[in-house]
């Protein structure tokens, strides 16, 4: 992408492309996080600032710890160090479902919808401060089905927004790989979140929907929302991030845009690797394959 | 060494015969309870016809023996009731009708201190109508007055025997836990399987009790074996879930129960051999010549199991399978393989527990069942899955429940009837605080 | 053979006590299990504490019924908050475990020789349902010709049957609403309801409360209606046959429960019944070497062992269930 297609109000010109730098205006500030799994440091990253209103990119190879890093930051899992904050409040011991409360939402690696319920109510599910959801007034249809009136309309508006609409009344267990990150996405704007944390939207979404699916996380920077991504696709990072930042062992190893990251002689060699080109989630694997055989032959 | 005194223990038992109005109507207890009537009998003399029983030290005390578990049968072998001593002393049983009843003390719920000998069981001819009495002595030998030193040599022996016996079964649990992921409702009725399987061998073929364990493991590898073959495997090609599949194992458990009841019967029996030995001194402790081969029996195939899924490609491949199977599917291991011989050494060694168990007590349909939520209470304490973790929770709990019946210092002693509260406690205690038990890792979430 | 007994037993009991206090057990168990996913195999306990709350507050502590009505209400709610706090965060195998635990605890704590001052030992505790029996209105039996009822049968079925009615509305009610929306999404996925901002947690507790309150109503309406409480009636066979009626009638439906009662019930004296007869008498239809009359009372069981497995491997759904609203983790 050439650089002078930039707008020149970019909120990120200027700023260095070093690990851990300050931004200008960050809506996420993370500092010493560290989560250790037995021996091993799953996460442990000095600095981490992420920049309100544009998209940012977490990339890395596998192990390299970006899902538990988004586990710590939702409040899904406890880091053994570290502080950090959401629109300069504390998000240090607050359970995951108030980070999602305070407009900070998560979708996941294998999607989370709720299968025998209906995409309807998958969205319905998603709009917060519901009077129907207390026990007391629950059973009182009347103190909640004005509400649930207007939750319908707003989630059917989503729905029609990312054609899902005919698929209203199936069950979400009846939709493709991509409907159901289409649905997941969906559903966590019923939140009405500022900070949108996607894990791997593009794993297992079928080459035709992936346009779309860029499409939707455009949008949603567009309409003034944050978006934080984890992802393995180097296209889509660098068709849509404002701003990459490389993990690798659980640290932050590089930021940048993404063309300073790409042409970062350092990430490529230490991180990517010679498989620059291949899927690093299939290569994984194989490796991870190849070591058991081995260790298995050896037993023998 | 003290003089033991022996002393004997007599039960008067009243028997009031009064027949039981007939044709009660549908609207019984909804308790679908095998043995008939499960409220065991109602305060004091029941309405019903009943055996009473009380049993007293007829020592130099007198002193009531309470906390004993009696069962009656009738004289065809069926339960018909049990019921435990009141702190005089005394139980009734409801029985159905007139008729010959057998009366059997469960030794095991005798209070620390009291060692039985000679025959447990008495045959009560329930015939008379009115208050009559019919009374017989059961012998008792007591150690007159055993210091607390004694008394806890005695629960940790009896503790240590139960703990490696329960090892045995937590690790085919637990074997069976790693590689299916499958928490086995089912698995106390795979230890009375051992325990019946060498009951039968034994008497009904007449086999030496050693050779009728010897065939009960092979039998319970043989039924591990069919498990997986006809029910588990299908349902896993099926791809039933882990929550069915525990329902599945508990209706198997209700199966497998009934099944025994029906035909075994449910009164307690013995075997042929082996049954009243006394203890002798091996320094502080006492021991019975079968308690130090059930301990010796239970460490040494312990020990084998150990380095045979340490040392042996089988043992690595049954833990590849549990860390990851579709992963090790990939990798040419046969998943399915494994996960069988697992469920046949897994069965062979719970049924080696249940043999034990009838060697040093009896033989009951329940037994096994009885025992489940403690060796559940093992595993999940060592940590589910985990070799070593079965063995460390085994004795752990087996030692807790006996030496926690003593009284020592300010700690009152958990009642003998109740010994098992203790362990459930722990158990509860572990999950909330350690789920991973005590040598588990604890697991990555996402 | 006489068929219009057995018909007749069967049909007693699908329509009496018995079917009313698994109906209002396997409710609570179709909250926890069905609606939200929570295992409990604890439901003996909290049905216990409902039965002992009642017989303990009058007998023991000689308060009147009501307040042991009362009692026995709130019993389970403190229960369900005791096991609660620490269990819900746990594993659903782990639950299970936990639970089950509980309820033997409880059972055996009940039976205790030690604790018989106040829970009447193994032998229970009676003569507390007096003012319920004084309550009865009826005073002829019921003869609809194949079955009959007799008074204090009519009163107890009146009461119960109300009772389950009521609780079914209640469910109908809570799980069309949002609240019932959420506990359906828990089910599904708990993680995907958490990272929407709802809080699990405290949903989970309301379920577990709410079906808790459940099988105590089960434990009350048991303990008046045979008018005694006795530990070994509150095994944890009682809560696997409740578990079983309420995969007969369906989970995650409003009926389900109460129509798995019904048909478990009327099998389980149906067949019990054609045993009975069958080895009974001289020349008894099943000969004496095939089948003795006490083993004759143990083939209901072992089918209900039998009907578990099969029921959960070939329709997880219920009898009557469509396949695609599977409520359980069958696939």
């Amino acid at each position: 992408m050439p650089a002078d297609t930039t707008p020149t109000t970019d909120p990120l010109a200027g700023v260095a492309n070093t690990p851990g730098v300050k931004k200008p205006d960050a809506i996420l500030v993370g500092s010493s996080i560290t989560r250790q799994f037995g021996g091993l440091k799953a996460v442990d990253v000095e600095h981490v600032e992420i920049q309100r209103g544009v998209i940012t990119a977490l990339i890395g190879p596998n192990g390299a710890g970006k899902t538990t890093l988004f586990n710590l930051l939702t409040g899904f899992d406890a880091p053994d160090t570290g502080e950090w904050s959401f629109n300069g409040q504390s998000l240090q011991k607050v359970p995951a479902y108030k980070v999602a409360r305070r407009g900070m939402v998560r979708t996941f690696q294998l999607t989370k919808v709720l299968s025998r319920l209906t995409v309807i109510e998958n969205m319905r599910l998603g709009a917060t401060g519901q009077r129907g959801e207390r026990f007391w007034s629950a059973p009182f249809r009347a103190l909640w089905s004005g509400q649930e009136d207007s939750i319908t309309e707003r989630a059917d508006e989503l729905l029609a927004r990312f054609k899902l609409d005919a698929k209203r009344e199936d069950f979400a267990g009846s939709l493709s790989g991509g409907q159901r990150k289409l649905l997941e996405m969906a559903r966590s704007l019923m939140v009405d979140p500022e900070l949108i944390m996607l894990d791997e939207p593009m794993a297992g979404v079928n080459p035709a929907l992936k346009q779309s699916l860029l499409g939707h996380v455009k949008s949603l920077r567009d309409e003034g929302r944050t978006v934080l991504f984890v992802e393995h696709d180097m296209d889509m990072v660098r068709d849509i991030s404002d701003w990459v930042i490389v993990m690798a062992q659980g640290k932050i190893v590089a930021e940048g845009t993404p063309d300073q990251v790409m042409s970062d002689q350092a990430v490529i060699d230490a991180y990517l690797g010679a498989h620059h080109d291949t899927d690093i989630t299939e290569l994984d694997e194989t490796e991870l394959e190849q070591a058991t055989e081995a260790e298995l032959d050896q037993e023998a | 060494m003290r003089l033991t005194s022996k002393v004997l223990v007599s039960a008067f038992l009243a028997c009031l015969v009064v027949l039981v109005p007939l044709g009660a109507s549908a609207t019984s207890t909804p308790t679908p309870s095998a043995s008939p009537t499960a409220p065991t009998a109602p305060a004091t003399p029941p309405d019903g016809a009943y055996i009473g029983v009380t049993l007293q030290n007829s020592g130099d005390d007198k002193a009531p023996i309470p906390g004993a578990t009696l069962s009656v049968a009738s004289a065809s072998g069926t339960e018909v009731g049990e019921a435990v001593t009141d702190p005089n002393g005394r139980a009734f049983i409801a029985i159905p009708e007139r008729g010959s009843y057998v009366v059997t003390l469960d030794t095991d719920t005798l209070p620390a201190g009291i060692q039985f000998g000679g025959s447990n069981k008495r045959t009560v001819d329930a015939l008379l109508d009115g208050g009559n009495f019919a009374q017989f002595q059961i012998g008792v030998v007591e150690q007159a007055g055993p210091s607390l030193g004694e008394r806890f040599s005695g629960a940790m022996v009896n503790g240590v025997k139960f703990g490696l016996i329960i090892a045995l079964a937590a690790l085919g649990l637990s074997l069976i836990f790693g590689t299916t992921k499958l928490t086995n409702f089912a698995h106390g009725e795979i230890i009375t399987f051992g325990a019946i399987a060498t009951y039968v061998a034994n008497r009904a073929f007449g086999l030496p009790v050693i050779l009728a364990i010897v065939v009960a493991v092979l039998a319970s590898a043989a039924f591990g074996w069919l498990q997986d073959k006809f029910l588990w495997k299908p349902l896993r090609s099926k791809g039933i879930g882990i929550i069915a599949m525990m329902i599945v194992s508990i209706g198997f458990g209700l199966l497998l129960r009934n099944l025994f009841q029906y035909f075994f019967g449910g009164s307690r029996e013995s075997l042929s051999q082996y049954v009243n030995q006394t203890r002798q001194s091996y320094g502080p402790f006492q021991l019975a010549d079968k308690e130090i081969a059930i301990m010796a029996v239970s460490i040494v195939v312990l020990t084998i199991t150990c380095v045979v899924l340490m040392r042996t490609r089988l043992g690595k491949s049954m833990r590849a399978v549990a860390d990851n199977p579709a992963l090790s599917a990939s990798s040419g291991l046969r998943v399915d393989g494994v996960v069988r011989s697992v469920w046949v050494l897994g069965c062979a060694l719970t049924g080696l527990s249940g043999g034990l168990l009838a060697v040093n007590s009896q033989v009951n349909f329940l037994m096994g069942f009885k025992l489940l939520l403690l060796v559940f209470a093992a595993v999940t304490l060592g940590g589910l899955g985990t070799i070593w973790g079965a063995l460390i929770g085994s004795m752990i709990i087996g030692i807790m429940v006996e030496v926690g019946t003593l009284q020592i210092g300010i700690w009152p002693g958990v009642p003998s009837s109740i010994k098992e509260v203790g362990a459930l406690v722990v158990l509860i205690l572990i999950l909330l605080i350690r789920p991973q038990g005590i040598l588990g890792r604890a697991e990555r979430i996402g | 053979m006489d068929f219009g007994s057995i018909l007749s037993a069967a049909l007693s009991s699908a329509l009496g006590p018995q079917a009313i206090v698994f109906a209002l057990a396997a409710i609570g168990l179709n909250i926890h299990f069905g609606y939200t996913g929570l295992l409990n195999f604890g439901q003996a306990g909290f049905m216990a504490v409902g039965a002992y709350g009642l017989a303990v507050t009058v007998v023991t502590y000689d308060q009147s019924f009501w307040l042991g009505v009362v009692v026995a209400l709130v019993a389970p709610v403190v229960l369900a908050l005791v096991l609660g706090v620490p269990t819900l965060r746990l594993r659903a195998d782990y639950l299970a475990i936990a639970t089950i635990a509980t309820a033997e605890i409880l059972r055996l704590v009940f039976g205790a020789v030690e604790t018989r001052e106040v829970f009447g030992g193994s032998n229970g505790l009676t003569g507390f349902a007096k003012t319920f029996q004084d309550l009865n209105p009826y005073s002829g039996p019921l003869d609809l010709g194949i079955i009959r009822f007799r008074p204090d049968d009519l009163w107890s079925l009146t009461v119960g049957w109300i009772l389950v009615a009521l609780g079914c509305l209640f469910v109908w009610l809570l799980m069309r609403s949002p609240w019932g929306r959420v506990l359906r999404s828990i089910r599904e996925d708990e993680d995907a309801v958490r990272s929407l901002g709802k809080n699990v947690f405290a949903y989970k507790m309301q379920a577990l409360i709410l079906g808790g309150v459940f099988g105590g109503l089960a434990g009350l309406f048991f303990a008046v209606k045979q008018a005694s409480v006795v530990p070994s009636d509150y095994s944890t066979n009682i809560t696997f046959y409740a578990y079983t009626a309420l995969l007969i009638g369906g989970a995650a439906r409003v009926l389900g429960p109460v129509v798995g009662a019904m048909i478990f019930w009327f099998l389980m004296a149906g067949i019990g019944a054609f045993f009975s007869q069958a080895t009974a008498g001289s020349d008894p239809l099943i000969p004496t070497w095939a089948m003795s009359d006490i083993q004759a009372s143990l083939v209901r069981l072992i089918l209900v062992g039998l009907g578990l497995m099969l029921l959960m491997i070939y329709r997880p759904q219920g009898i009557f269930g469509d396949r695609k609203e599977l409520a359980i983790d069958a696939r």
